[in-house]
């Protein structure tokens, strides 16, 4: 599916001086804005305690900003989001299969009405052969591929990830780095996508926000103008060298204002 | 010398780990039956050099052959026996996953009842028990009651703890989705909940026939209908002390066949994804 040029992009959301408080007192988010277009994939990259994950979950609708406001572009539905956090997050004692029908289920769909969706979504992460394994019996990368489908399986206007592969080893994490662009290039999702990491940061997205911690805050956004599709080709060129030197400098600053 | 085609090659770890697992394989049945035998013969050589009278202490094939002969009295007691058991295990279940269910869903109701259940739980049922057949009419209700009492309480706190484990993000997940809290219930809680379920099940299967045995011996009452305590009360009133063994077994028999029963039920249901069923290559 073909993504229109960064500043062509019809908007899906918008984040206008979001806070977020807790306690009163401890800042977790501060002033946050951001305009989240369609077809966009937005990395938060920051320390730790930055409030990526806050602003995620205030987007996600799992507490509200204590000041500010988020809107959706034609106001909300019940499809806008799918989510993939940090651990797979599957249900064990569900088949993958039944675990991609999911969000479906909760909507009161039954299986055989929406089998082709999640044949689809399988195929789509190449686990079309795996319908009735359990989450036991696949590995670390493979249970994050259920999970990529089982967000992606609803065509939902958003797609939150909570840095979804940092808890896998490097060959695993550039395989679904380069897994996850090509869905992005056959589906045309919108996500963003929260990271520590500056190489992936900059090989995923065409915006990455860089946050601050103590209060989170956005610092700097770094726009990254390589062209899609991405492959090995460009994690070895200079122009991904010099984008990484980019990111690292803000994240850098980022942190240094803190120390 | 050729290493044959086909042929698995093990190293010095597998063979340590196939006679692990031989040893286990046999020696989880073997050891226990082994211990039984010898068990039995030492008591009844110490009857024989002791020579202790069948009403102090009988040989084990005194015990045998009173359990044969007194089969249809002792049978018919067991089942008197076991349909309290399992009647106070099914309103247990039923008591116990409803008032879990009923506590995560409103906290209100767990802050108001839950130190009522611990409370019922603690008090030993000896000593509730003759209250309750005071105010008990129905003597079958009386045990039922009874054998509920301490039957119940694992069920409860396990589902409990069972349903307030679910995974956080799966919760998020649910939240995000927009699931109803019956949706969550279904899908999440109670799937979430079901090892710690059947645990408490297997506890509460052998509670349930120490209440009922309980109940029965304060209850004392005789006659047709009586179940294997009131027999054994009986047979140490006439100093049968065969007898006494005799349903002595059948209640320990009882409790054995429950618990191994509650295991299967618990593996077959947990078997394809549980980490307490499932099998793993060492």
């Amino acid at each position: 599916m073909k993504t229109l040029p960064l500043g062509q992009r019809p908007p899906v959301l918008d984040m206008s001086n979001v806070t977020k408080t807790f306690n009163g007192d401890v800042v977790a988010l501060r002033d946050m804005n951001l305009s989240v277009n369609s077809g966009d994939f937005i990395s938060l990259l920051g320390p730790s305690g930055c409030g990526k994950s806050t602003a995620l979950r205030l987007i996600a609708g799992l507490s509200t900003p204590s000041a500010g406001r988020i809107t959706w572009a034609g106001g909300q539905s019940e499809n806008d989001l799918g989510v993939v956090f940090q651990e797979p997050t599957l249900m064990p004692w569900a088949t993958v299969a039944q675990n991609v029908w999911l969000p479906f289920r909760l909507k009161g769909k039954s299986y055989a009405s929406v089998k082709d969706d999640i044949l689809e979504a399988l195929r789509l992460v190449g686990l079309e052969k795996f319908l009735e394994a359990y989450p036991r019996e696949l590995s670390g990368g493979m249970k994050m591929r259920v999970s990529i489908a089982r967000a992606m399986v609803t065509k939902p206007r958003l797609i939150l990830m909570d840095e979804p592969f940092a808890a896998l080893d490097e060959i695993t994490r550039f395989r679904l780095n380069n897994d996850l662009l090509q869905l992005k290039a056959k589906i045309g999702c919108t996500v963003i996508f929260v990271t520590h990491s500056v190489f992936e940061s900059v090989f995923l997205s065409d915006r990455i926000v860089v946050m601050a911690a103590r209060p989170g805050r956005v610092i700097r956004e770094v726009t990254v103008d390589a062209p899609y599709p991405r492959n090995e080709a460009f994690r070895t060129s200079a122009e991904y060298a010099g984008l990484c030197r980019q990111a690292s400098e803000a994240l850098h600053e980022a942190m240094g204002e803190h120390a | 010398m050729s290493i044959a085609e086909n042929q698995p090659l093990y190293d010095a770890d597998d063979l340590k780990r196939l006679r692990a697992a031989r040893f286990e394989r046999f020696g989880k049945w073997l050891l226990p039956v082994a211990v039984m035998i010898a068990m039995i013969w030492l008591w009844d050589r110490v009857v024989v050099w002791n020579e202790i009278p069948h009403f102090i202490l009988p040989r084990p094939g005194l015990v045998l052959e009173t359990l044969i002969k007194d089969w249809p009295m002792l049978f018919d007691a067991l089942l008197v026996t076991l349909q309290i058991t399992m009647m106070a295990l099914a309103v247990a279940v039923i008591g116990g996953v409803g008032l879990a269910v009923l506590f995560t869903q409103s906290r209100l109701v767990e802050m108001s009842f839950y130190p009522y259940a611990v409370i019922l739980q603690v008090t030993p049922v000896v000593s509730i028990a003759p209250l309750i057949f005071i105010y008990v009419d129905s003597r079958t209700a009386g045990l039922l009651l009874c054998a509920w009492l301490v039957a119940f309480f694992p069920v409860l706190a396990n589902t409990t703890l069972g349903l307030n484990s679910a995974d956080h993000n799966l919760r998020d997940l649910f939240r995000i989705y927009g699931a109803t809290r019956w949706q969550t219930l279904r899908y999440l809680r109670l799937p979430s909940a079901l090892p710690y379920f059947l645990g408490g099940l297997r506890i509460a299967g052998g509670l349930a026939l120490i209440g009922a045995v309980v109940a029965e011996y304060v209850a004392g009452t005789g006659g047709i209908g009586s179940g294997l305590a009131f027999r054994i009360l009986e047979a140490g009133y006439r100093l049968n002390i065969p007898r006494m063994f005799a349903a002595l077994i059948l209640i320990a028999a009882t409790g054995v066949i429950i618990f191994a029963g509650l295991s299967f039920l618990s593996h077959m249901l947990l078997r394809k994804w549980h980490e307490s069923a499932v099998k793993r290559e060492t």
